[in-house]
């Protein structure tokens, strides 16, 4: 048994390597994934377009304007000299918002009365305008805090607030997209890869004729399956190991918790992928009808139900359900505990359970259905 | 103990019998022809007998073996090759050498001195290191043929095995069939070409899933050809040829190549035809050069026997 097994895993490998395009593209689409997801596709809103409207300048409006200037999330662009400019500028989207501080800014600042500024924000991107304003809310708070704390002072007051927050964000300190997208990334690639691959692998043997002179050996159903998958776990690791190394060199992305618990979890991840590709095998006829319908099985779930893209808890009860026929969505647990939260295998064990029976079910189908395939057709 | 021994061998697919309750044995160690048309049933009665295919009902033991009961053994004890060239193309013949090798559990000296066998049959020693897909069919074939049986086994089916391959190499295939069988391994062949028929030592054939005929090729010529045969040369053939079936005197006229063949019809003598020949054309002008009797071929028997049945 162990001879043919062996003999099987030799011929894959020697095929895969012989076959020098695939082998180049295989390795090609997890870096164009990671680089076109990575890069675009971020939620991240930094340097935002500032332009600056000061009717007064004043030391104090000055001083303002510096908020702006020292903070990464701003870049002042222009000064403007009218509402018109101001309203050119935000139409021709040369900023993004624009802030307006009022002749008689100093005047009421001093006078303890409420001074006011104006941002014009432009609100075309629903979310990003949220953010913008979020941020030059933040940015105003400090500096009326800080001027107001410094007036205070000077009167020999010092003031205390009642109630203070302070929140900080765990495990991702700085909201980065990046690194909340990479582990979704790494299951979407793995799953594409492990399916198509396979998939092709075994329908190509279908439609060569070659699978006819297997099927009357005494290779079982058992071996030739065992024997395809090897290969392709090997090929699968060096992938996900391509993928850590770029997202780590690209996006500054560090593993935080234990290898050993990544490896399992994508050790079985990935034969989860390669029993699914099997299945789509055993249904496909031509090798056009397994790739379209593996990249089909594999990438919309992957994409749209495990969580990468959209919250799970976002969605309608009936879709939630259906989200647990993804193994990705149990994956991306596990990757982002490991990953980026640094957690122990407590907090991910159950996903290794259901990824272990997933793998366990197509394959066992693939199995009964190889054996049934031989003694009909 | 016969090689395979087939009984009431039956296989339907939804409301069409492909094979319908068939028996026969195969002596071990003859080359065994399996004639027949398309969708005679031959394919499905050899996945049948190699264990791939479950029969609807009837049983068959090949090497001894019961094809339902015991698909393994049968699997290890038989070597398979089909028309559908079934190597990898992507691999180097020493490769699929040692793929096949592999499968059937040859390992170290015992792959290696089965290498060195395949590769010698082949006539491909010192091209080990060839892409498959570059040699040419026949030569494929033969390297097919080699890693069908690199396990030794005792019982081969080939299955068309020299369809598309041209005629020097088709002989050279069949020299490498008469090496395996006076080897002592049991060949199990079916074919289109009725001349290659006449290499077997039996044959049989079969028609819409049903045994038609059989025998070694002298006897179904014997038995199932009554008549004598004339070839005719002569000029203008094509009109002799018209005047020849007008006269109703013979069974059937047929054009081949230069020469005209005449089937006669069954109480007829040669003489008499001869002398009817000669005096039918010369009356038309034609001249007659040469009438010969010829030995029927296996050709008149099928056609024959399928006229028959239609």
């Amino acid at each position: 048994m162990l001879t043919r097994i062996y003999a099987i895993v030799k011929k894959e490998f020697r095929q895969i390597l012989r076959d020098n395009r695939s082998l180049i593209l295989i390795f090609f689409y997890p870096v164009f994934m990671l680089i076109l997801f990575g890069y675009a596709l971020n939620y991240d809103v930094t340097h935002i377009k500032i332009g600056i409207y000061d009717l007064e300048k004043s030391e104090l409006s000055r001083e303002f304007i510096k908020t702006f200037n020292s903070s990464e999330y701003f870049d002042i662009v222009k000064y403007v000299t009218s509402p018109e400019e101001a309203d050119r500028s935000l139409n021709d989207k040369t900023v993004q918002c624009v802030v307006t501080i009022p002749v008689d800014f100093s005047k009421k600042f001093y006078s303890k009365e409420n001074a006011s500024v104006q941002f014009l924000i432009d609100g075309v991107n629903g979310n990003t305008a949220t953010i913008i304003m979020n941020y030059v809310n933040s940015a105003t708070l400090g500096f009326s805090e800080k001027v107001s704390a410094d007036i205070l002072a000077k009167e020999g007051i010092r003031i205390t607030r009642p109630l203070n927050i302070a929140g900080i964000f765990w495990y991702n300190p700085d909201l980065k997209t990046t690194e909340f997208l990479i582990p979704g990334l790494i299951a979407t690639i793995l799953m594409v890869i492990c399916v198509t691959l396979t998939a092709i692998s075994i329908v190509r043997e279908k439609e060569q004729g070659t699978i006819e002179q297997i099927n009357v050996s005494p290779v079982s159903p058992f071996e030739l399956i065992l024997g395809k998958i090897i290969p392709y776990i090997f090929l699968a690791i060096l992938i996900s190991i391509l993928v850590l190394i770029l997202g780590h060199f690209l996006f500054g992305l560090e593993i935080k918790g234990r290898i050993i618990y990544l490896a399992a979890g994508t050790i079985l991840y990935i034969i989860a992928g390669l029993s699914l590709g099997i299945f789509v095998s055993t249904i496909a006829d031509s090798m056009q009808v397994a790739f379209q319908l593996s990249t089909l099985i594999s990438q919309l779930p992957t994409n749209i139900l495990s969580g990468f893209t959209f919250p799970i808890e976002s969605m309608p009860p009936f879709i939630q359900i259906i989200t647990n026929l993804t193994p990705a969505k149990f994956f991306i647990i596990i990757l982002r505990s490991v990953v980026i939260k640094g957690t122990g295998i407590e907090a991910f064990w159950q996903q290794y359970i259901y990824i272990t029976i997933f793998a366990l079910f197509f394959l066992t189908i693939s199995m009964i259905k190889t054996a049934r395939q031989r003694r009909t057709v | 103990m016969n090689s395979i021994e087939v009984k009431n061998l039956t296989k339907k697919f939804g409301n069409f019998t492909s094979v319908d309750n068939v028996s026969f044995e195969v002596y071990r160690g003859e080359i065994f022809g399996f004639l027949g048309a398309n969708g005679a049933g031959k394919s499905t009665t050899i996945k049948m007998l190699c264990g791939i295919l479950e029969p609807t009902s009837g049983d068959a033991t090949v090497g001894g073996f019961s094809i339902k009961t015991q698909s393994e053994q049968v699997k290890r004890n038989i070597g398979y090759m089909s028309q559908k060239f079934s190597l990898y193309n992507d691999l180097t013949i020493e490769e699929n050498i040692n793929f096949f090798g592999g499968v059937y559990g040859l390992e170290g000296e015992n792959l290696s001195n089965r290498k060195k066998w395949v590769l010698k049959i082949a006539n491909l020693e010192g091209k080990e290191k060839l892409l498959t897909g570059s040699l040419p069919t026949g030569i494929k074939q033969r390297l097919a043929l080699g890693t069908a049986v690199i396990h030794s086994p005792n019982i081969v089916f080939l299955d068309e095995p020299t369809g598309g391959v041209d005629p020097i190499e088709r002989r050279n295939f069949w020299d490498l069939i008469n090496t395996l069988s006076s080897e002592g391994t049991t060949v199990f062949v079916t074919t289109h070409y009725l001349d290659e028929a006449e290499f077997c030592n039996r044959i049989l054939l079969i028609n819409a899933g049903k045994i038609i005929a059989g025998g070694s090729p002298k006897e179904l010529k014997e038995n199932y050809i009554k008549t004598i045969i004339l070839e005719i040369e002569c000029g203008k053939t094509i009109d002799a040829l018209t005047i020849l079936e007008d006269s109703n005197f013979f069974g059937s006229a047929t054009i081949f190549g230069n020469y005209i063949h005449v089937k006669l019809k069954e109480n007829d003598t040669e003489e008499n035809a001869k002398d009817f020949i000669v005096k039918t054309l010369s009356e038309s002008k034609i001249n007659t050069s040469r009438i010969d009797k010829i030995s029927p071929t296996l050709e008149d028997v099928f056609i024959t026997l399928l006229e028959k049945k239609d």
